[in-house]
């Protein structure tokens, strides 16, 4: 029989756009920064204004300046802060949201809101709360009696925090939600019968609920991992990177590097190291989710 | 089994949860309404005595939102209706068909969705830039007119069509577009408005990549216009000006999702089936 030619063209002609926009923004733009990473190239010196090969040059440079030495630590620390924190919060809102009560719409709203919220938006309101005075934060330290931390995101010590806070607000309903579809699907009998057995509460969300939502969690822990490194819009807002380099995280550095002092090699080597770090999360993650569930 | 008390308790702990979290928009809400002659004070940050529109009619007229809102409108709008188109056909031809490297391109797109494109914004721009489409609401958009979470997500659905109804449409004598037209994409509603829910509000409130490649209030969209604002020298901390330019930013797409919660919510949820 053999179909004619015309519908095994077809196929290809149907997945060529996607295929197309996916190679020229998404594999074209990796070789490029593998590339122009291996080169010299500053559009503000003169000298360097062509690029020039540097070999690991770029790295090198990177590895052995302090501030970049600050930022990997920044945002070391703040996705050890964000991540568990933000999950734990997560997990402990859908247990609370989970079962039928009054107003529940309304409490599930409340918590889930700031999701739709564009960052920036929130960054602006959370901005005022962080002023020193009148400022919300200060004002309720203030009602506990404590006259302390006056201006948050201007204190090197408070200023990473301030970010984690906001970023933690965002995103605690979004990682609930996940939450709370698992466990809306659990198997209602297998916890009946846990509780027939005088399995306490804690013992049972330990033993029970989170082997059973498992997947949930791996899943939801990688789009926070993953959510962490590539949202820096309230470091623009709030600190941009400062008080002296304390709170700037790596895509705001590499913003920095790449548009502010126009390193175009050293940006593509921030690009490399950016894309090494998401890549090898997201496969590791991939792999052990897929392996685990068999 | 449930104690009254638990149930209480779980209320009250659930109230207080929720009045935290809703403080920021409530502020903002508020504040843009106070009356820029009333300062603001330890214990009178809310509301200001009697409401006023100065601080919405300061803020627009110091920046050009309605601008802002037509560049976001339409980078929103171009990146959705191509994503739908470009994805349900590539999402069709990987359902339907079997051919010979299906597999091998199947697993190239999904890539984009191992590497946040984020991550790739300084190539990116070169392209953009060697494209000649700097500064343009085309230049924002194009990047992400082919979408591997689209594709993923409606080649699931269309999986789901049975193959019997498939075989009698070819019968029929119908056409590949006609299936895709009368078969599968019907079938496919709510994921096609979960999908269009989560990439609208994405890229509405995406705001890195459009600082980066716009430059002239021409192109810019919302989110990157108010930080621009926030930045201005004579706005300082005027907070209810900036709450109503927050305000602006906000609240459409925030009543949006108001008035549709729940696929809203579902296409929140479908970016997690990734």
């Amino acid at each position: 029989m053999g179909a004619p030619r015309k519908t095994k063209l077809l196929p290809y002609l149907l997945v060529a756009p996607t295929l197309l926009f996916v190679l020229v923004f998404t594999l074209l733009p990796l070789g490029e920064a593998l590339v122009g990473s291996l080169f010299k190239q500053r559009l503000n010196i003169p000298k360097f204004q062509d690029p020039v090969f540097f070999g690991l040059g770029n790295f090198a440079d990177l590895f052995g300046d302090p501030d970049f030495l600050q930022v990997l630590a920044n945002t070391g620390l703040y996705v050890v802060l964000f991540v568990p924190l933000s999950l734990a919060a997560a997990l402990g809102l859908a247990l609370l949201v989970e079962e039928k009560l009054r107003g529940i719409a309304w409490f599930r709203l409340a918590l889930f809101h700031p999701t739709v919220l564009p960052l920036v938006s929130a960054a602006t309101v959370w901005m005022f709360f962080f002023t020193p005075e009148y400022g919300l934060w200060n004002q309720a330290l203030h009602l506990l009696g404590y006259s302390g931390p006056q201006n948050w995101t201007g204190n090197p010590a408070l200023a990473l925090g301030s970010l984690v806070l906001v970023a933690f607000w965002k995103n605690v309903g979004f990682f609930m939600l996940f939450f709370l579809a698992g466990l809306q699907n659990l198997d209602r009998s297998a916890l009946e019968a846990a509780r027939l057995d005088g399995a306490g509460g804690f013992r049972m969300l330990r033993t029970i609920v989170l082997p059973l939502i498992r997947r949930q969690t791996v899943f939801v822990t990688s789009i926070a991992f993953i959510g962490a490194f590539q949202t820096v819009d309230h470091v623009f807002v709030l600190t941009q990177g400062g008080p002296s380099g304390s709170s700037s995280l790596l895509l705001f550095h590499l913003w920095q590097v790449r548009f502010e002092r126009l390193n175009v090699g050293q940006g593509d080597a921030v690009t490399v190291l950016l894309v090494a770090v998401l890549l090898a999360f997201t496969v590791t993650n991939f792999f052990w989710g897929e392996h685990r569930e068999k | 089994m449930k104690s009254r008390l638990a149930t209480a308790l779980r209320f009250s702990a659930l109230l207080v949860l929720s009045v935290l979290m809703a403080l920021p928009l409530v502020w903002a809400f508020l504040a843009a309404l106070r009356p820029p002659e009333v300062p603001f004070a330890a214990g009178n940050v809310f509301f200001g005595g009697y409401l006023s529109f100065e601080n919405y009619q300061k803020a627009l007229s110091l920046a050009p939102f309605a601008q802002y809102y037509w560049n976001t409108f339409c980078q929103v709008g171009a990146i959705l209706v191509v994503q739908i188109g470009t994805a349900s056909l590539a999402a069709f031809a990987f359902a339907r068909y079997r051919f010979p490297g299906d597999k091998v391109l199947f697993t190239i797109i999904l890539l984009q969705m191992m590497i946040p494109s984020a991550a790739l914004l300084v190539p990116n721009f070169s392209t953009i830039r060697f494209l000649g489409l700097y500064d343009t609401v085309a230049g924002i958009a194009l990047p992400f007119f082919g979408s591997a979470f689209g594709t993923f997500l409606l080649r699931q659905t269309f999986l789901a069509v049975p193959r019997d109804l498939v075989d009698a449409a070819a019968m029929d004598g119908c056409r590949w577009d006609q299936e895709l037209r009368h078969l599968f994409l019907p079938s496919a509603q709510a994921s096609v408005a979960a999908f269009a829910l989560s990439s609208l509000s994405w890229h509405w409130n995406d705001f890195l990549w459009p600082l980066v490649i716009t430059q002239s209030e021409t192109a810019r969209p919302l989110t990157a216009g108010l930080v621009r604002f926030t930045q201005m020298g004579e706005i300082g901390a005027q907070w209810g000006l900036l709450s109503a330019a927050t305000m602006i930013v906000t609240l459409p797409l925030f009543v949006v999702f108001l008035i549709f919660q729940k696929p809203f919510v579902r296409g929140y949820l479908s970016s997690g089936i990734k």
